[in-house]
């Protein structure tokens, strides 16, 4: 008995061990999932049969142009929830961008425009924010938008009675008082930022049926959905602004790469977006347009400046001259993609030199120079840690690892978990190098400048140059624009001659749209504005 | 001990064989550099200059087969010499003495076979670390263990009071003299089938895990790896799915039948 008890006490003991160890696995899945959502648009989406349409050759108009709808391929399904002060998916956000409207919304320039508000005056302290409603804007259901409304949907959002609040950042509103149709948000301090948080949705503050039937104030109003199928919408004929260019758009959710492909191929799509330039050679090119637009981030070999032999500069240099950027591009990414030379990329126009790019030519015989003058004649085994659920990622690593054997240099790749990734690389900074995208967060030189700062906290690359932190703190003090530019610029070229890093590109982001249809627009976020889409006369 | 010959034993050892030799050779020659990569010969279609076409880099897929099935055997041949040896020393404890370690040693086992084996080994190479070829193997190796107790252990347990392990013991031969010497070359026919069934397992583990991305890592080619890289132009390369796979298969194929035909053979032998 003594016995059959400590052996029941033992298998517990193990199994209880066993648990634990599993019980970190699918959490740190989960987290990789979620980044992949927000942060990696892999294409990987929803198979399903749909009965193709009459396949349509260039010119003629399919069943779908003839009534003017267009059906959008789209790679996860929505969030649970559709209220948009609750949606978390970059996903999601992308398909009902064209369902919600703020105060103020963005335009394909990056900058900020009057939406709901008709126009908008900051008071020279920058504490008091003035919005003129604008006239006549309705919402889906039919009712007109009031200032309760308005004010209601800010505060829902700046409300931190039951802990955060859903935008922390609105939480530094002491006041908002209205007169007539404007509107007056009083601020406790300054924000340069402010503005942009009122992008947030508008809603009627009478209604509780957002999470299933949404009801904004865009030019498309939200008409039905089917979990992990398709999302349908309609346009709604009392927009105020100008009107969509199709009556009906059908999002169709397909959750592997190739039910996308075979739905553009079948007819069942037209537009499809983050698609891969591997999955774009399979469509053919009489039926399909291919718009390139960028993702906007800049996509390095990242190196550890505190890891050795990383520590020395000609080695980093080294690397430079060895990497082919146009052959990364050409190889892994069929051309797509703008090669790159700093810590900067080309939709932050003014900031950004475009010289720098071609700072490195690709020099095989120079870049042996340099390593045996580091001390390492024969070379050096190194590894790239990737987040392997991005295999854009994972592809360019093994066309750098082979054109780094050139001079000697054996890389190693390490597929991480994303969720690892940040723990390990990104705030543990344990890594000798690694590939991955780095985007800014707001559209400002400093968002991606001041990481490199030695004493910056989100410095991964652990980059130390004196020089460089002088600069950032001139450019910090300056106050005349021209001249603030020109020091980022500075900055952006100390990173390029120190090698910083093994800059390759910014990349594309390919939209696949079925000829015919036109109006295609980019914007420097991660949506997709179907209401500029309409099919040529 | 003598093992008669028969079909399934026969086609088995010769497409391992031809299989094993391919990947032998694999490992000195191949036609092209695995790795080197080509711009312009991206998703060539098999022909007579590349055999089983290019992949998304213009890599040679004949190459990386010949190379990738190296690691695959290499990688289930490890695994599978780890599961047998721990394994069978834990089943040879177990089913000679019996009694409180064998009660202890059992329900350990029991505790590990308890979970799918592909969720035992993530768990031991998260703990391990990932990206490591060693890892791996002593991960998969961990996870072959229980079968291999567990079969031999009741070999054992089946021999341990038949007369000439009595007569060895009377005569005063150790333990450790009487299982190895006396008793574990008369378990060889259930050792033999239960270490090609391992081979398949290990093989397909290997797979699994690469496919999943935790095994082996790129440049690096396995035939797992090979085949989640397939995964995603399975309709502009075909031919990478297709040849990948068919090497798992084949490899997988023969090692069973030699396992059958053993087990045939074998059932003729008295244990």
């Amino acid at each position: 008995m003594k016995k059959r008890i400590l052996a029941g006490l033992l298998a517990l003991g193990m199994t209880v061990l066993a648990l634990n160890g599993c019980a970190k696995k699918p959490a740190a899945e989960t987290t990789a999932a979620s980044a992949e959502t927000s942060a990696a648009p892999a294409a990987n989406a929803a198979s399903e049969s749909v009965a193709p349409t009459a396949a349509s050759s260039a010119g003629q108009k399919t069943g779908r142009a003839a009534s003017n709808e267009i059906a959008v391929g789209i790679a996860q399904d929505l969030d649970e929830s559709l209220d948009p002060h609750l949606t978390v998916a970059a996903g999601t956000r992308e398909v009902m961008f064209n369902v919600f409207e703020g105060l103020v919304k963005p335009d394909p320039d990056g900058n900020l425009i009057p939406a709901v508000a008709a126009d908008v005056a900051v008071s020279d302290d920058g504490l008091v924010y003035t919005f003129t409603l604008r006239e006549g804007v309705k919402f889906h259901n039919g009712d007109p938008v009031t200032m309760e409304d308005v004010i209601w949907s800010i505060r829902r959002n700046a409300d931190d009675s039951e802990g955060e609040a859903l935008v922390p950042a609105l939480t530094s509103i002491s006041d908002i008082t209205s007169e007539d149709n404007k509107l007056l948000i009083t601020l406790s301090e300054p924000n340069n930022e402010f503005l942009s948080y009122l992008t947030l949705a508008i809603l009627p503050a009478d209604y509780d049926k957002q999470d299933t039937a949404p009801v904004g104030t865009g030019p498309f109003r939200f008409v039905s959905r089917k979990a992990q199928d398709s999302i349908v919408l309609e346009r709604f004929d009392d927009y105020w602004g100008e009107p969509a260019g199709v009556d009906r758009v059908t999002y169709k959710i397909s959750e592997n790469a190739e039910g996308l492909i075979l739905g553009l191929q079948s007819g069942a799509l037209d537009v499809v977006s983050h698609m891969t330039s591997t999955q774009i050679v399979q469509l053919k090119e009489s039926e399909f347009n291919v718009e390139e637009g960028t993702m906007n981030l800049v996509q390095a070999l990242y190196l550890n400046n505190a890891e050795k032999p990383f520590d020395d500069v000609r080695v980093r240099q080294a690397l430079c001259y060895a990497v082919d950027k146009q052959g990364v591009i050409d190889m892994a990414f069929d051309g797509y993609g703008v090669p790159l030379g700093s810590s900067m990329y080309p939709a932050f126009g003014k900031y950004f030199d475009e010289s720098l790019t071609d700072y490195y030519t690709v020099d095989i015989s120079k870049a042996k120079a340099l390593l045996a003058e580091a001390g390492y004649p024969n070379g050096f085994e190194m590894t790239i840690t990737v987040p392997s659920n991005y295999q854009p990622h994972m592809d360019t690593a093994q066309v750098i690892a082979e054109q780094l054997k050139s001079i000697g240099v054996k890389a190693t790749i390490q597929p991480v978990e994303w969720a690892s990734w940040l723990s390990d690389v990104y705030s543990g900074r344990k890594y000798q190098s690694t590939l991955v995208g780095v985007d800014a967060s707001e559209m400002t030189a400093s968002a991606m400048l001041k990481r490199f700062v030695s004493t910056a906290g989100n410095n991964f690359v652990n980059y130390s140059s004196a020089d460089y932190d002088a600069l950032y703190e001139k450019a910090l003090a300056c106050a005349d624009d021209a001249e603030q530019t020109l020091i980022f610029r500075e900055m952006e070229k100390n990173l390029t001659e120190n090698a910083a890093n093994v800059y390759i590109q910014d990349m594309a982001d390919l939209v696949v749209v079925r000829k015919g249809l036109e109006g295609l627009t980019f914007y420097p976020l991660y949506v997709l504005d179907v209401s500029r889409l309409h099919w040529a006369e | 001990m003598k093992k008669k010959m028969n079909g399934y034993l026969m086609a088995g050892l010769i497409i391992t064989g031809v299989l094993l030799l391919m990947t032998l050779i694999g490992a000195f020659y191949t036609p092209y550099d695995p790795t080197v990569m080509s711009a312009r010969e991206k998703f060539n279609a098999p022909s007579f200059a590349h055999l089983f076409g290019t992949d998304n880099f213009g890599r040679d897929i004949f190459s990386r087969v010949l190379k990738g099935s190296g690691t695959t055997v290499f990688i289930a041949l490890s695994t599978v010499v780890i599961g047998a040896v721990i394994g069978t020393a834990v089943g040879a404890v177990t089913g000679y003495f019996g009694g409180f370690i064998d009660e202890v040693l059992m329900r350990m086992n029991d505790a590990l076979t308890a979970f799918p084996s592909i969720l035992l080994a993530l768990v031991v190479i998260s703990i391990l670390g990932p990206g490591s070829r060693f890892n791996l193997i002593l991960a998969l190796g961990i996870v072959f263990i229980p079968g291999f107790a567990r079969v031999t252990r009741t070999a054992f347990a089946s021999l341990r009071d038949r007369n000439y392990v009595e007569s060895a013991r009377l005569m005063g031969a150790s333990s450790a003299r009487i299982m190895l010497i006396h008793m574990l070359p008369n378990i060889f026919s259930v050792l033999f089938p239960a270490l090609t069934i391992g081979f398949n397992n290990a093989v397909l583990a290997e797979a699994s895990m690469s496919f999943l991305g935790i095994g082996v890592t790129p440049p690096d080619a396995s035939l797992g790896y090979m085949l989640s890289e397939a995964q995603g132009m399975i309709v502009a390369a075909p031919w990478y799915a297709i040849s990948t796979g068919l090497m798992i298969i084949l490899l997988v194929f023969g090692a069973g039948l030699i396992g059958e035909g053993l087990q045939r053979s074998g059932n003729s032998t008295e244990l």
